[in-house]
C-alpha cells in the first residue's frame, strides 16, 4: 500500500486545491495516468499517478485545500487487501470555488467561516464582506502566479551567479529554407519559425549537454532528457514556462504540434504536474513582443535560459560585401557555478551552426 | 458572403482561440497581432480555423495583407468572389 501525496509543483508552492477526482475507490490506475485535477497559482495542473495499482480509498473530497505531502489517496498493488478506514485529512476546508476566490478578493481568511461546519458557500463570504466595512478589496495586491515568479526570481538571482553572452545569428538561410518548405504544404502542416529555433536549440544542447540540468546541493547534474520550459505569456497577465517533454526524440512536425499543444493547454489551464516541474533548461523567445535581444533571470535549480530576439533586418557584413539580411540575437544566461563562459560560447557557436542548415533539423 | 459577413466571421474565430480579449478591443484598422497580443502560433489557428470556414488559404508571402481586420476583410473577399 502506498499514498498517493500532493506533489510539490514547483519549490514556491506551499498548497493547492484538490478540484476534481478522474477516479473512484477501487479503480484500477496504470503509471502515468491522469488520476486528479488541482488548481494551483500556475492554473488547473492535471496529475499523474507514478505507479500500478488499485485506488484503495481516496481520502481527500474534491475542492479541498491540501499542503504538499498531504496524502489524497491509498494506492495498493494488485492482489494486495484493501485497508481499514484511514484517518481523514486534517486539513480540510471546503468551500465552493465562487466563494473561495471571492473570499480572496476581499482579504478574508475562508477558515474563519469554515468553523460552522459544512461547506462555505458564496453568500456566506458576501454577508461577511457587507458587514465588515474595514475589509476593502486589496487593489494591488499580487496574485498567487505573481507572489511564485517573485520568489523563484528573487531566490535566482540571491543565488545563481548569472554570465550572460549574446551572439548574431544569421536568420536568412532558415527562413528561406522554410518559407520554400511550407509554400508546397497545407497551411495545416505549416511550421512556424519559433518551432525551428526551438528544435535547433534542442540539437545544439543535444551538442552542449552541459547547459541542460540542474544544480543541486552544491553539485551541477547534466539531464539527458531535454526538456525546455518554453516561456509563454498569459493575455491576462503573468507568465508560465512549462516543459516540452522529451524534445529530444521530436522531429520538426512534433516540434511544432507539440509547442502548439502546449500553448493551449497553458493557456486553457490544463497542463500536467510533469510538465511545470521537469524543465531543464528555459527557453524564452521575445519575438513576437518586438525586442531585440533578452538577458533572462535563471530558474532554479536550473542551470542556464536560452533567450531569442526579435528577427530584424539589418546590415551583414561578410567578406568585403555588405547586404541586408534577417537577424536574430541569441543570448544565454549561465549559471557560472554549473559552467563557464566558454561552454555558453560553446552552445551559442552550435546554435549559429545549426541554424546555417535547417534541412537538417528535419 | 459581404464584406461585413466576413468581418464577423474572421472576429467570431478571434474571440473563440483567444476568449480572453473582449470584442470591443477588436479595432478595425490596428495590426492584430500586437493590438491584441496574439503570438504566431494563435495567429496561424486563426488562419487556419478561417480555412476551414471560407475556404481560402492564405499563404505566407500574403501575411501583409492580413494585418488589420479591415485588410483580412477585404483580402477574403476579393477571393471568395472569384
Amino acid at each position: 500500500m502506498s499514498e498517493f501525496v500532493m506533489p510539490s509543483l514547483g519549490a514556491d508552492m506551499e498548497s493547492a486545491v484538490l478540484m476534481e477526482w478522474h477516479v473512484k475507490e477501487g479503480d484500477h490506475v496504470t503509471k502515468g495516468q491522469v488520476i486528479a485535477e488541482v488548481e494551483t497559482s500556475k492554473g488547473v495542473i492535471e496529475i499523474e499517478v507514478f505507479e500500478e495499482g488499485i485506488v484503495d480509498k481516496i481520502l481527500v473530497k474534491e475542492e479541498t485545500e491540501c499542503a504538499v505531502g498531504t496524502p489524497l489517496a491509498l494506492i495498493r498493488t494488485v492482489g494486495e487487501t484493501p485497508a481499514a478506514d484511514a484517518p481523514p485529512s486534517s486539513q480540510r476546508i471546503k468551500a465552493s470555488p465562487a466563494a473561495r476566490r471571492k473570499a480572496k478578493e476581499m482579504g478574508i481568511e475562508i477558515a474563519t467561516l469554515a468553523a460552522a461546519g459544512g461547506e462555505v458557500r458564496l453568500e456566506q463570504v458576501a454577508a461577511v464582506a457587507e458587514t465588515s466595512p474595514e475589509i476593502v478589496p486589496k487593489v494591488v495586491a499580487p496574485d498567487g502566479m505573481r507572489q511564485a515568479i517573485a520568489r523563484a526570481m528573487s531566490r535566482s538571482n540571491a543565488e545563481i551567479p548569472h554570465y550572460y553572452l549574446s551572439t548574431s545569428i544569421n536568420m536568412t538561410p532558415a527562413l528561406k529554407w522554410l518559407e520554400g518548405f511550407n509554400a508546397a504544404r497545407t497551411i495545416q502542416e505549416r511550421i512556424l519559425p519559433a518551432a525551428l529555433l526551438i528544435r535547433a536549440v534542442v540539437r545544439a544542447l543535444q551538442e552542449v549537454p552541459e547547459l541542460n540540468g540542474f544544480w543541486q546541493d552544491d553539485e551541477h547534474h547534466v539531464s539527458v532528457a531535454i526538456h525546455p520550459g518554453i516561456a509563454i505569456a498569459l493575455r491576462k497577465g503573468g507568465l508560465i514556462t512549462p516543459a516540452l517533454i522529451n524534445a529530444q526524440e521530436m522531429g520538426l512536425d512534433e516540434t511544432m504540434h507539440s509547442l502548439g499543444d502546449l500553448i493551449s493547454r497553458t493557456r486553457s489551464g490544463k497542463l500536467r504536474n510533469t510538465e511545470i516541474t521537469q524543465q531543464t533548461i528555459t527557453i524564452t523567445n521575445l519575438g513576437d513582443l518586438g525586442v531585440e535581444s533578452v538577458f533572462g533571470v535563471i530558474y532554479p535549480p536550473q542551470v542556464a535560459l536560452v533567450g531569442l530576439g526579435r528577427i530584424m533586418d539589418a546590415p551583414w557584413a561578410e567578406g568585403d560585401t555588405l547586404s541586408v539580411r534577417k537577424v536574430m540575437q541569441a543570448t544565454l544566461a549561465g549559471d557560472h557555478r554549473a559552467t563557464d563562459g566558454r561552454t555558453g560560447g560553446l552552445f551559442l557557436d552550435k546554435l549559429n551552426q545549426i541554424l546555417q542548415k535547417p534541412e537538417e533539423l528535419l | 458572403m459581404t464584406k461585413e459577413e466576413i468581418k464577423q466571421a474572421i472576429i467570431g474565430q478571434i474571440l473563440e482561440i483567444a476568449p480572453d480579449i473582449d470584442e470591443g478591443e477588436i479595432v478595425s484598422d490596428e495590426n492584430l497581432q500586437r493590438s491584441l497580443g496574439i503570438d504566431s502560433f494563435d495567429f496561424l489557428k486563426i488562419l487556419t480555423a478561417l480555412n476551414e470556414v471560407l475556404y481560402v488559404e492564405v499563404p505566407e508571402a500574403d501575411y501583409s495583407k492580413v494585418d488589420t481586420l479591415e485588410h483580412m476583410a477585404e483580402y477574403f473577399a476579393q477571393r471568395i468572389k472569384s
